[in-house]
């Protein structure tokens, strides 16, 4: 029996940006000055399965990676090694037409409600642009299907001659979504897509996200900083650190018992409604620059568990359990 | 110390904190009394327009025009900071009462070494010399937990991290050991692992030398960790006191019952969080009567009228005609 195919499919991928020399310091080299180009290791040979109708929480913070993972599943950023699969074919060896098809189906909403929306365009044009250009909707069908779009997102279609800025910051999240969900995607990509909004207002998209998933069969992929986010909302939970996959796992039994000494420290400082004046017993040090990062195991220099080994050796991402994956030495020992 | 032991550090008597705008007079803060005591720390939780950083902006007196406190005592240690002379108000700000923001980047001047800026703040209230005001920085800066204070003194801004940045934001405030430090969403920016760095600090700082703090935030979890006392308010007004255990498992306020449902938490995992309807009334065009009438399913009638401070039970000050009464779980 062959485990179901994942819809999308993440192998090895590898993102690097580099700055390139510019000419001074090209001339400055020629002179001895010793300039060297800086790479960072954005996103370090990491492989995701997703399965039809999951949603895969993606956790991490500043600089890890998961903005750029992010990108590279709905295709805004090539992976500079790696393949994409959908449905268990490379997206990169499809016919054009097909590929192109493919990428409509992955749609991605923004972080910041304010910058990711034209100023200039009417809410009209923002949702209903890219369906026309694609030709999904015939042009005498098009104010019926933009009306429908926008009252799924639990818009009044009488806004749709506004501006951005004539809304608020939740209705901005509204539009935003209205407009990934105008092509009729399968699978969105949701960077920090709650991050922006107060509680209550946060509350409301995030019920919106659950409502949509159960009328439209969704996928998503949830990328967060916000912990207590991602518990409520996926069914598993993927944990990055400067740019390496640490642990995957179900989110229950994540939020249970998380293995990897980075998935604890991470939990441990969720602030929660239910832990009342408690001591702060705070994990040492920062995250490393990504330009620069440790030797061996990423996390070694803040791990109260580290060895000699975790210094050489980059642990590999290993099945502990049934679904679930950890990277760390500490569990070649049992 | 001056004063009793048990003398409240800060209390706030009806402070009214109003704009002038041309659009109309916007009431930021409308009527709200608080007391802060020594070594305790209470939390100002509110969403954004609630007029909880006006606050703290109203008690440390840097409203700038068009606002003005329009009325209200605020008394720091039974002096009247509300009724000071700016000169006056100026001893008091940054040494025996010190504020910290949210973006660290705004308080640092990016152009000057951490030392210049330290000795500066240092110097500014006392008489003494570079060397030991240079000294009182180094401690500062080694107490909130910067390895090698000695180096880092001559960095500049830049050369830290958000975090970093925010505990040399908080080490200033503490050059002085102020008696109240108001504290404006500083962790908010920040990651987990290091805003619960920052909270440790905070927390420890606390309970050794017995300052008051203000915890100006958002995040209800964050308080439900940190704080001792809440207050919870909503457009200008305090709607919900008391202490954090109470208000958070017997909320009696719509409004707080309602923001304590949005938080997603495992107890309500893949079920719909109860939300709070509608949004945020614009502080020029407040409904008449209750601010919270609009978006509150318990509203009637009696809702018309503001409400007006009650006691529904023992400590526990809410404005609502209609309090939630029954035992939660």
């Amino acid at each position: 029996m062959n485990p179901p195919v994942p819809m999308l499919e993440l192998r090895q991928v590898s993102k690097r940006f580099v700055k390139r020399l510019d000419t001074a310091a090209k001339l400055g080299n020629f002179f001895g000055a010793g300039m060297r180009e800086e790479v960072v290791h954005a996103v370090d040979k990491v492989s995701l399965a997703i399965n039809p109708g999951e949603v895969v929480g993606l956790v991490g913070e500043s600089g890890c990676g998961k903005s750029t993972l992010g990108r590279i599943v709905a295709g805004i950023h090539q992976a500079n090694e790696g393949e994409r699969l959908w449905h268990g074919r490379v997206i990169a060896d499809m016919p054009a037409a097909e590929a192109r098809a493919t990428e409509l189906k992955i749609q991605m909403i923004f972080q910041d409600p304010f910058a990711s929306l034209n100023p200039r365009m009417r809410v009209a044009d923002i949702i209903g642009e890219a369906p026309v250009v694609h030709g999904m909707v015939k042009l005498d069908e098009f104010d019926d299907y933009l009306d429908q779009t926008m009252r799924r997102v639990g818009l009044d279609p009488g806004f749709k001659r506004r501006y951005p800025h004539q809304f608020s910051g939740g209705q901005r999240a509204r539009i935003g979504i209205a407009r990934a969900l105008a092509v009729k995607p399968e699978f969105l990509v949701c960077d920090e897509a709650v991050a922006a909004l107060d509680v209550s207002i946060q509350a409301q998209v995030l019920n919106l996200f659950m409502k949509l998933r159960a009328d439209l069969s969704l996928t998503y992929l949830f990328i967060s900083h916000d912990l207590g986010v991602v518990e409520h909302l996926s069914d598993r939970v993927v944990i990055m650190y400067l740019g390496r996959v640490v642990e995957i796992a179900p989110a229950d039994d994540l939020f249970r018992g998380p293995n990897h000494p980075y998935a604890q420290a991470l939990l441990a400082e969720v602030p929660r409604l239910e832990t009342r004046r408690r001591r702060f017993e705070p994990v040492k040090g920062e995250i490393p620059s990504p330009l620069d990062p440790p030797t061996g195991c990423h996390f070694h220099p803040r791990c109260p568990h580290a060895t000699e080994r975790c210094k050489r050796e980059a642990p590999v991402l290993r099945e502990i359990a049934p679904q679930r994956w950890s990277a760390c030495h500490l569990n070649d020992a049992t | 110390m001056t004063g009793g032991s048990d003398a409240p550090t800060l209390v706030v008597e009806n402070l009214r904190t109003h704009f002038f705008t041309r659009a109309g007079v916007v009431k930021a803060v409308d009527d709200v009394s608080f007391t802060v005591t020594k070594g305790r720390i209470l939390g100002l939780v509110g969403e954004s327009g609630s007029g909880k950083s006006i606050t703290g902006f109203s008690i440390i007196g840097l409203v700038d025009p068009p606002g003005r406190v329009v009325e209200g005592r605020i008394l720091f240690q039974g002096r009247d900071l509300a009724s000071l002379a700016e000169n006056e108000a100026r001893k008091l700000r940054g040494s025996r009462i010190a504020m910290i923001f949210q973006d660290p980047m705004m308080t640092l001047n990016p152009v000057l070494r951490i030392d210049t800026q330290m000795i500066e703040a240092v110097q500014a209230h006392e008489p003494v010399d570079r060397e030991t005001a240079r000294q009182r920085a180094r401690d500062a800066l080694g107490k909130v937990g910067i390895p090698s204070p000695d180096e880092r003194l001559k960095a500049y801004p830049h050369q830290f991290s958000g975090g970093m940045r925010q505990r040399v934001a908080i080490a200033t405030a503490l050059l002085h050991r102020p008696e109240l430090i108001i504290c404006d969403e500083p962790t908010t920016a920040l990651d987990v692992t290091i805003q619960g760095q920052i909270l440790y600090e905070m927390q420890k700082l606390c309970r050794d030398s017995g300052t008051a703090l203000i915890w100006i935030t958002h995040d209800l979890s964050v308080i439900a960790g940190l704080a001792d006392e809440v207050c919870v308010m909503y457009a200008g007004r305090i709607v919900e006191a008391g202490t954090v255990d109470e208000v958070l498992d017997r909320p009696l306020h719509p409004y707080t019952l309602g923001l304590i449902g949005s938080v997603p938490s495992r107890n309500v995992r893949g079920r719909p969080l109860a939300q709070i309807p509608g949004m945020t009334p614009s502080l020029l065009s407040l409904p008449p009567g209750c601010a919270f009438r609009t978006r509150c399913e318990r509203a009637d009638a009696a809702c018309m009228e503001a409400p007006a401070i009650t006691l529904p039970l023992a400590n526990r000050p809410i404005r609502c005609v209609h309090p939630n009464l029954a035992a939660s779980s």
